[in-house]
């Protein structure tokens, strides 16, 4: 008995390499396609001056929450270029939108599939458990293999790891979609796919958006271990000064990491809850021309 | 005949569980819906009826009894376990999908309890909603859209979301929707009772005025029986999934098919529902106005009454008679009954309902004549028939008819009189 041991950890290697071998092709198909992601997303944030992404940033900042995290963003943005983590910022936020992007485009379909299907509920929601306990550095060792070293193993690690909830709270938003009101839009003769895009999806969008607010905040979490396989960014600075010891710049590169957080988290809750300036700006305007037309 | 047949469901079954079919077997062979509860619900027993073109269909069930569920088999959203439905002649019962959206476009549509209105859409793009999925161009559906929300009581709200809307207002879009989409067949799941008691009795007349503007076939799901009496032409009452009886709002009340529907009904406003034609009585006392004042006299002595209902020769109803004038004209020799004939009796048409009835039975002594159209004496209301009825007391304890009221003159005076200025002694 002593001599017995589950040969699991060969089964998946075997089935790693052989995955390699044969569909290696796909894979360098894909390491192109994320990678030129990245380039084209880092270029289009690194090129232009620091003081022209924060004012976007700022004006993005105004028109969802106001004034105060117009304010908020400006400082913060500015103790990032103060400790000289523009670049490395801007390297990881380009990662974080990739990834992001990437991971919802993924996720908000299979969540859909879910909430259609009990069946593919049933299917899906184990390997989620099993995607997001999984240590997330497991996923670095084949996708080191499968995509070699550089930002694409670290953008998909990061998809696997943050699809979870993006999967999870569409699947929620759309079951918890009023019932009577899905079956009005059959009982009016609706094909599915008009009730999933004119009441389902419109419906259950808070929630949706609170997954992909969820999704953007665990890609930033797993920044710093893509840093380990080489995707550079604010990552790499901290696995640096772990390695190095280096307390001064293992905090600066963390507090930029913290700040870029609380930007995406709070611009995303906004989004979720439509309830922004600019909404009101609008409501107000209609509310008075409908007085106007009134009197 | 068939044409006349809106909607038509044949022993329809449906059951929830894992092997509904199976469970359904079972209640075909004769077994209890609580004998077959381990292996699932059975919602629907065995439902079958016929929906007439142009009616309003109650079915009337505490929650539970199935209601909703019937009527979701009626088009469709769930499907029936066994048995067949059709509506405008066309099965929905085993057709496909697409077949199943086509007959929901142009045949059926739907009013939900909680309005189940869209939203994030204005007044206007829920009412048009129904256009839209039939394909419908923007501006056609808008403009339809807009006559439909004048004619539901809307107008200036068109462009209001429906959160800005209080309940009534809400269910008015709701109906508007289904009103747009230019159905023949409106189904109709609770559509009031999420609503407070004034305006569910404002939106009942509305839907009432509207149906006979628009002539809609309505099937209409309630819990409370004053509802179902109010717009019902026919009532299926329902109970633990079956169909117990099926009736005009009368027939229910005063022939229930079972204690349970006579439990059921015993709360309901009587007055309100029944009507002149349900509770009158045969006339007792008429003669007709050429059979001249003894002959009057006569009727009224056997029957004991002061007074009587005279008709015309074509049996048109004239008036009354009371015994005390009758009397002079006799002993006057006179024989024009005419000359005293009093037209105060109060007549009332078969339709009027009975709470319309206490007023003038308290004002006058008479029984109140019930004539039809062409004013022909159809049945007479003494006050203790009227009684009866709003207290759901059977008028039919007595041995004597009733005859009211009684006679002013006694038997004797009478026949003396008679007697006295008999012709030849002719007749007595």
């Amino acid at each position: 008995m002593n001599d017995f041991r589950l040969p699991l950890g060969t089964i998946v290697e075997g089935f790693i390499d052989y995955v390699t071998e044969t569909f290696g092709f796909l894979f360098d198909f894909i390491r192109v396609v994320f990678d030129g992601a990245f380039e084209f997303v880092d270029l289009l944030l690194v090129t232009p001056p620091f003081w022209v992404i924060m004012l976007l940033a700022a004006g993005l900042a105004l028109a969802t929450r106001g004034w105060k995290f117009m304010t908020g963003t400006i400082l913060g943005l500015l103790v990032i270029v103060g400790v000289d983590q523009w670049e490395n910022a801007m390297d990881t936020l380009a990662l974080v939108l990739v990834a992001s992007l990437l991971a919802i485009a993924f996720s908000v379909p299979l969540g859909i599939l879910a909430a259609k299907s009990t069946v593919a509920s049933n299917i899906i929601r184990p390997i989620l458990d099993f995607m997001q306990t999984m240590p997330a550095f497991v996923y670095l060792i084949p996708a080191l293999i499968l995509f070699r070293v550089g930002v694409v193993p670290g953008i998909v690690a990061t998809i696997i790891f943050a699809m979870a909830p993006g999967v999870r709270l569409t699947e929620l938003g759309i079951r918890g979609v009023d019932r009577e009101v899905v079956e009005a839009g059959q009982a009016f003769g609706a094909s599915p796919w008009r009730i999933l895009r004119q009441i389902q999806l419109p419906l259950a969008m808070p929630t949706i958006m609170a997954g992909i607010n969820q999704v953007i905040m665990l890609s930033l979490s797993m920044v710093v271990i893509a840093g380990m396989v080489g995707a550079g960014g604010l990552g790499a600075q901290v696995v640096a000064s772990l390695n190095r010891i280096d307390v001064a710049l293992g905090f600066e590169a963390g507090l930029a990491v913290v700040i870029l957080a609380i930007f995406l988290d709070r611009l995303t809750a906004a989004l979720g809850t439509g309830d922004t300036p600019l909404g009101r700006i609008r409501a107000a305007r209609k509310h008075r021309a409908k007085q106007a037309l009134a009197a | 005949m068939t044409e006349t047949i809106a909607v038509k469901a044949d022993r329809l079954y449906k059951a929830f569980g894992r092997r509904p079919h199976e469970l359904v077997k079972k209640l075909n062979a004769g077994a209890t819906r609580d004998e077959v509860s381990s292996m699932g619900t059975a919602a629907v027993i065995d439902a079958s009826f016929e929906v007439h073109r142009g009616e309003i269909f109650v079915v009337m069930g505490l929650s539970g009894s199935g209601k909703s569920t019937l009527i979701r088999m009626l088009n469709g959203l769930l499907e029936a376990t066994s048995g067949s439905v059709s509506v405008d002649g066309m099965p929905i019962t085993g057709i496909n999908a697409a077949a199943l959206r086509e007959v929901r476009r142009k045949n059926v549509s739907m009013v939900f309890q909680h309005f189940a209105l869209l939203p994030h859409r204005t007044v206007i793009d829920n009412v048009a909603y129904g256009l839209e999925v039939q394909g419908m161009a923007r501006e056609e559906r808008l403009n339809k859209a807009r006559t439909i929300i004048r004619l539901v009581g809307l107008d200036g709200w068109a462009d209001s979301l429906p959160s800005e809307l209080s309940g009534g207002m809400q269910q008015r879009v709701g109906l508007g929707r289904a009103l747009a989409a230019d159905t023949d067949v409106l189904l109709m799941d609770e559509a009031f009772s999420a609503l407070d008691p004034l305006i569910r009795r404002e939106m009942q007349e509305q839907l009432i005025e509207l149906q006979a503007e628009l002539g809609k076939t309505i099937i209409f799901i309630t819990h409370d029986l004053n509802e179902a009496m109010f717009l019902g032409d026919r009532i299926a009452v329902m109970r633990d999934g079956r169909i117990v009886q099926i009736g005009t709002p009368e027939e229910i009340l005063t022939d229930p098919a079972n204690d349970y529907v006579a439990q059921f009904v015993q709360d309901v406003d009587r007055a309100r529902v029944l009507t002149a034609a349900s509770v009158m009585e045969p006339v007792r006392s008429e003669i007709t106005i050429t059979g001249g004042p003894r002959a009057a006299l006569r009727t009224m002595r056997d029957l004991q009454t002061s007074v009587t209902f005279v008709l015309n020769r074509d049996r048109s109803f004239a008036g009354v008679v009371h015994d005390r004038d009758v009397l002079k004209q006799v002993k006057a020799g006179e024989t024009d009954l005419r000359a005293i004939v009093r037209t105060d009796a109060i007549s009332v048409s078969p339709e009027t309902s009975l709470v319309d009835l206490v007023e003038p039975s308290v004002g006058s002594d008479l029984a109140i004549a019930v004539v039809d159209e062409k004013n022909r004496l159809l049945g007479v209301i003494p006050r203790v028939t009227l009684l009866a009825a709003l207290g759901n007391v059977s008028t039919n304890t007595g041995d004597l008819p009733v005859i009211e009221p009684p006679s002013t003159i006694s038997n004797s005076v009478i026949t003396e009189t008679l007697r006295d200025t008999a012709l030849e002694g002719a007749d007595l």
